[in-house]
């Protein structure tokens, strides 16, 4: 995606509210229900006429957008077969297992306190994590292409 | 229970009340009356106040009292309840708050019908919110029933209609004159009392034992007279192998449910960007997480200080174990210290009741009027503002959950709440996760989804031991249960998400590739969020 605009995106503060282009409405973009062409639209200097349609398509098609999905999606998936994972282990455990369980570790601690608090660890890892690599990794990018995008469909009558 | 504990518990009730009142009316002074103020708060809080209110949404009576009253009787099985009720966090942090926030603008059924024709999707999805709703609601309105006859020791017919008839018309004051405004400053002054007062008691629970752990969890096996099994899981969901699949179904509910709960989905709404909704999101889950660390030490406390014994005696549910901790820290019954413990947390209970049933309240009228009314509506019909039947709604719903409430008033309707979320991660989150994440997911699709998991939730429920076929039941006298289980998740859950898939496969129509395409542009980046 190229600038539409002299403006550089690095100068907008990253925490800017953008309360500068309010969307229309959803569902009243043109050519309702219509399968989009699905050749990619001419990248860069859309010409008058294209429609929004297009401009989303042609933004996901970009190297910019796949870059941001794949590291969303690359964090998120493995995330989140982890964390339900272990969950569904430590219900079924502790409806199950019992003398694993209630075996002790140190003192009145038994492994199952040990697990319990364990899901509470690792629920705050992750909120950790994940705000973490959102805020490195993907924010800045998403920006960048939030920019992009509504400099694209601005000048678009719907 | 002495006089002073009521008049001190009214009191301070009665101080959250007028502060909450002032606090409504404050807020609707300049009010314009659009839509983004009525139901988002013209989308203007801050991270941490949106956190603060999203935990205050969130922690209900049942977990201040109820979790913390299952592990006073039944030691480690309670703590599965908070395991579940935290780790749903990250499936809300993960997969649905910044994209919801993009993507939607009051509702769950924005995100959806943004790809899909609107009619269809917006009745399903409306339908839906609204019964998780109102169910939640009525589970709320019994609870503060209940609680206003177990703190208050008055077990009158009277005062209990009084109480739930009392609840009913202040949250129906404060969400149609205040708003999502008015209705969020009440969230985060509760969220602020209940985690003083958990706070405060946990510390003194800790300064009983000298802040030895080990020596609270042998105390608490002691006193309760299991011994070690106490410590361990077993005690309550340990039976047969009906009780332990009904259990991982109920798991499976929580820890999918709260993705899909409208009131908590609104709550996104209310923040400028989808940045500002993650960090809600953490703020929320380090406030949830605490809380429910605490109520794992509250209740082994209570089992240690008063002993299990004396908390079935109070309650056979064991809601009473925190009021009577409480009272024990304090200095014990008749002492200063002892009465105003126990009229807090009367009177955080209270407040905790109020809080929740108002942001109830507010997501369900909101889509009464976003999504039934406006698609609903016959064409030619006199146009209603949005905003003005959105407050209608909010008072018809309060009447509805009044009138269940007192109907509902002498059956154990506990299982209410799982039920809630039963529905919402059976109907509410496939259609939300399939419309964010799959490309080819189509109108029928989305719909099917939603009925596919909201009629079997419901029908397995009416089928199940909850209301027919045995003593406990609500219906003991007849017979006509199918279904074994209590909890329809571990059924309903994989319907909804199958149900998606199969309407999708047989849909007449092919998926929209660009409304795909801006789904997940607008998702990701935020471009023309509103």
């Amino acid at each position: 995606m190229e600038k539409q605009d002299g403006r550089e995106a690095a100068a907008v503060r990253i925490d800017d509210p953008w309360y500068d282009a309010l969307a229309s409405g959803w569902g009243e973009l043109d050519g309702t229900g219509a399968p989009a062409p699905l050749a990619p639209a001419a990248p860069a200097g859309h010409a008058p006429g294209n429609s929004a349609a297009d401009i989303y398509l042609e933004v996901q098609r970009s190297a910019a957008f796949q870059e941001v999905r794949g590291r969303y999606r690359r964090f998120v998936v493995p995330a989140s077969l982890a964390f339900f994972s272990w969950y569904v282990v430590y219900v079924v455990a502790a409806t199950t297992a019992h003398e694993l369980m209630a075996r002790p570790v140190a003192g009145a601690v038994n492994v199952a306190m040990v697990a319990g608090l364990g899901q509470f660890l690792t629920t705050f890892l992750l909120t950790w994590a994940y705000a973490r690599h959102a805020r490195l990794r993907r924010d800045r990018a998403a920006l960048d292409l939030r920019w992009d995008t509504q400099e694209l469909t601005r000048g678009i009558t719907r | 229970m002495t006089g002073d504990h009521q008049a001190l518990a009214l009191l301070l009730f009665c101080a959250f009340v007028a502060a909450t009142l002032a606090i409504t009316t404050w807020v609707s002074r300049n009010r314009r009356g659009s839509a983004e103020e009525f139901y988002a708060g013209g989308r203007l809080f801050s991270p941490m106040e949106n956190g603060f209110a999203i935990a205050g949404d969130y922690m209900s009576a049942a977990s201040f009292l109820g979790i913390s009253g299952l592990i006073a009787l039944f030691g480690y099985d309670g703590m599965l309840y908070s395991v579940g009720f935290l780790v749903a966090w990250l499936v809300v942090l993960f997969l649905v708050a910044e994209l919801v926030r993009n993507c939607g603008r009051f509702t769950l059924a924005d995100v959806v019908a943004a790809r899909m024709r609107e009619r269809p999707v917006r009745i399903a999805a409306g339908t839906s919110s609204v019964t998780v709703s109102v169910l939640y609601l009525v589970a709320q309105m019994v609870g503060a029933g209940s609680l206003v006859a177990l703190l208050l020791g008055g077990s009158s017919e009277a005062a209990r209609t009084w109480t739930v008839i009392g609840v009913g018309a202040l949250m129906v004051i404060y969400v149609s004159l205040g708003g999502m405004r008015a209705t969020t400053w009440i969230q985060i002054v509760k969220a602020v009392l209940l985690m003083a007062g958990t706070v405060t008691l946990t510390v003194l629970v800790l300064v009983r034992f000298h802040g030895d752990f080990n020596q609270l969890l042998l105390s608490a096996a002691e006193r309760s007279g299991h011994g070690r099994d106490f410590l361990a899981p077993g005690l309550r969901y340990g039976g047969d192998w009906t009780a332990r699949l009904d259990f991982i179904s109920l798991g499976l509910a929580l820890v999918l449910g709260t993705a899909g709960l409208p009131h908590i989905l609104s709550r996104f709404y209310t923040v400028p960007t989808a940045r500002a909704a993650r960090r809600s999101v953490v703020w929320a889950i380090g406030l949830i997480g605490s809380f429910y660390l605490m109520t794992i030490v509250l209740g082994f406390g209570a089992a240690a200080v008063v002993g299990s014994d004396e908390v079935r005696e109070s309650s056979p549910a064991g809601n009473t174990a925190v009021p009577l901790l409480a009272l024990d820290l304090g200095g014990g019954a008749g002492s200063t210290g002892g009465t105003v413990l126990f009229a807090v947390v009367a009177a955080v209970a209270f407040a905790t009741i109020l809080a929740v049933v108002a942001g109830i309240t507010l997501a369900s009228s909101a889509s009464v009027a976003h999504d039934l009314y406006a698609s609903l509506r016959r064409r030619h019909a006199r146009r209603y503002s949005e905003v003005a039947v959105a407050r209608v709604a909010a008072a018809g719903i309060g009447a509805v959950a009044i009138a269940l409430g007192l109907l509902a008033r002498d059956l154990n309707v506990a299982f209410l709440v799982g039920l809630a979320f039963a529905v919402a991660a059976s109907a509410n989150l496939p259609v939300l996760l399939y419309s964010l994440f799959w490309r080819n997911f189509t109108t029928r699709g989305a719909v099917w989804s939603v009925y596919g998991g909201l009629v079997p939730a419901v029908l397995l429920v009416l089928l199940s031991p909850v209301v027919s076929g045995s003593p406990a039941s609500l219906f003991p006298g007849v017979d006509f249960q199918l279904f074994p289980l209590e909890n329809p998740g571990l059924v309903s859950i994989p319907f909804g998400f199958l149900a998606g898939w199969a309407g999708t496969a047989l849909s007449p129509e092919p998926p929209d590739e660009a409304k795909h395409a801006e789904t997940e542009v607008r998702s990701l980046t935020g471009a023309g969020a509103v």
